[in-house]
């Protein structure tokens, strides 16, 4: 195994570039080293201009999210042998604007997220002293989804999202999903009014890339298909029972 | 759309390129099974001719074979197939993911649900291949 690699990485600095343009950097190759690893020895030793994010260097924090050679990955579990013999082009997730070398905009997910309520609503809480119990049947009902990191590596794998940019999202629409299958939940009525449009869920062609590099295995495509099917049942019910049965 | 924040940093907004599905095979797997649609329509309106050829009589339903006979036809619905085939194919491994069923509280593999979706394609299918079949003897 050769001891170095080449790392192609994406620069733009936006006081200076009209558009991004690749950097070459050769880094050691070592077998225990994630492309994060890498980012970080060009940092410290190479470019100390270089810009992305990252934080728990575990696949917790979904901070470090980047395109692997084209494909969107956790820079933190991917390591650098299977990128091997490289260059390995590392880039910022697509479909944002990107801010500077690897960090993108997300203020735009933000607003979507907020928008799918991805919280537990009440009609009516129960006293502090109450607890709200769940079968470990129920937890299993949503724990999938609630395994989403916000990584966003499923907003990058989607065409749909960078070609239309007011499609909700898998993340946002999985999280959804995730309040909806909570036993302890009774919101799924104010979300489906948000996520019923066309630009919620019937945004989705069902390209399925989101499941695929989910590095979490939320299948945030299944929660999509899925909610189209509760959606259509619900409108099916509201045409035959018109005055509606809550 | 409301941003959350006050300040709006200087950014590059990348545009997506119109061949953004050549880039990778499952993209263009999925543009491939989007297009599939085209070639089941197809296949829809050439059923729905024969079913018109048939009520006009011996006459019209020969010159209707005739038609179907004809090489750009024939290439036509070579094609076609492969295509329903592969939509169906991507189809029924879907189905699972937009069905969750429940059974003593596990939930079902996805081969369970895809598994009753081939097995009635392959029952209709031979149900139809008899037809056809015992028709030419």
């Amino acid at each position: 195994m050769a001891n170095r690699i080449q790392l192609r990485v994406k620069r733009f600095h936006p006081e200076h570039d009209q558009e991004p343009w690749f950097e070459t950097y050769e880094v050691p190759l070592r077998k225990e080293w994630v492309v994060l690893d890498a980012l970080n020895y060009i940092k410290d030793h190479l470019d100390g201009s270089l810009t992305f994010r990252w934080s728990c260097r575990m696949g917790v924090c979904g901070s470090c999210g980047m395109e692997v050679n084209g494909v969107p990955k956790l820079t933190c579990a991917t390591f650098l042998t299977e990128c091997a013999p490289g260059p390995v082009r590392v880039e910022p997730l697509k479909n944002f604007p990107i801010l500077r070398d690897l960090v993108v905009d997300i203020s735009d997910f933000l607003v979507k997220l907020a928008k799918s309520k991805p919280w537990i609503i009440r009609k009516v809480e129960k006293p502090l002293e109450e607890e709200y119990f769940q079968t470990p049947e129920q937890v299993d009902e949503y724990k999938q989804f609630s395994m989403c990191i916000n990584c966003l590596l499923c907003y990058a794998a989607c065409p749909v999202y960078g070609l239309d940019p007011l499609f909700s999202g898998p993340a946002a629409i999985a999280l959804a999903q995730r309040y909806n299958m909570d036993s302890r939940d009774q919101g799924a009525s104010k979300r489906m009014d948000i996520l019923s449009q066309h630009d919620g869920i019937w945004g989705c062609t069902f390209v399925g890339e989101c499941t695929k590099v989910c590095p979490k295995h939320v299948d945030p495509a299944g929660a999509i298909q899925q909610y189209k099917l509760t959606s259509s049942i619900e409108w099916l019910k509201s045409l035959v029972l018109p005055r509606g049965a809550e | 759309m409301i941003n959350p924040t006050e300040y709006v940093p200087k950014s590059f907004q990348p545009r997506v390129s119109t061949y953004w599905w050549l880039g990778r095979w499952a993209y263009a797997k999925f543009i491939l099974r989007e297009v599939s649609s085209l070639f089941v329509a197809w296949i829809v309106v050439v059923t729905l001719l024969q079913i018109r050829a048939l009520k006009g009589g011996p006459t019209e339903y020969a010159e209707f074979q005739a038609w179907l006979g004809n090489p750009w036809v024939v290439i036509l619905n070579i094609i076609s197939f492969f295509f329903v085939v592969f939509h169906a194919v991507t189809w029924f491994n879907l189905a699972p993911k937009a069905m969750v069923v429940r059974m003593q509280g596990k939930r079902l593999p996805g081969v369970a649900i895809a598994a009753p979706n081939y097995a009635a394609w392959l029952v209709v299918s031979s149900v139809v291949a008899w037809i056809v079949l015992r028709g030419l003897k």
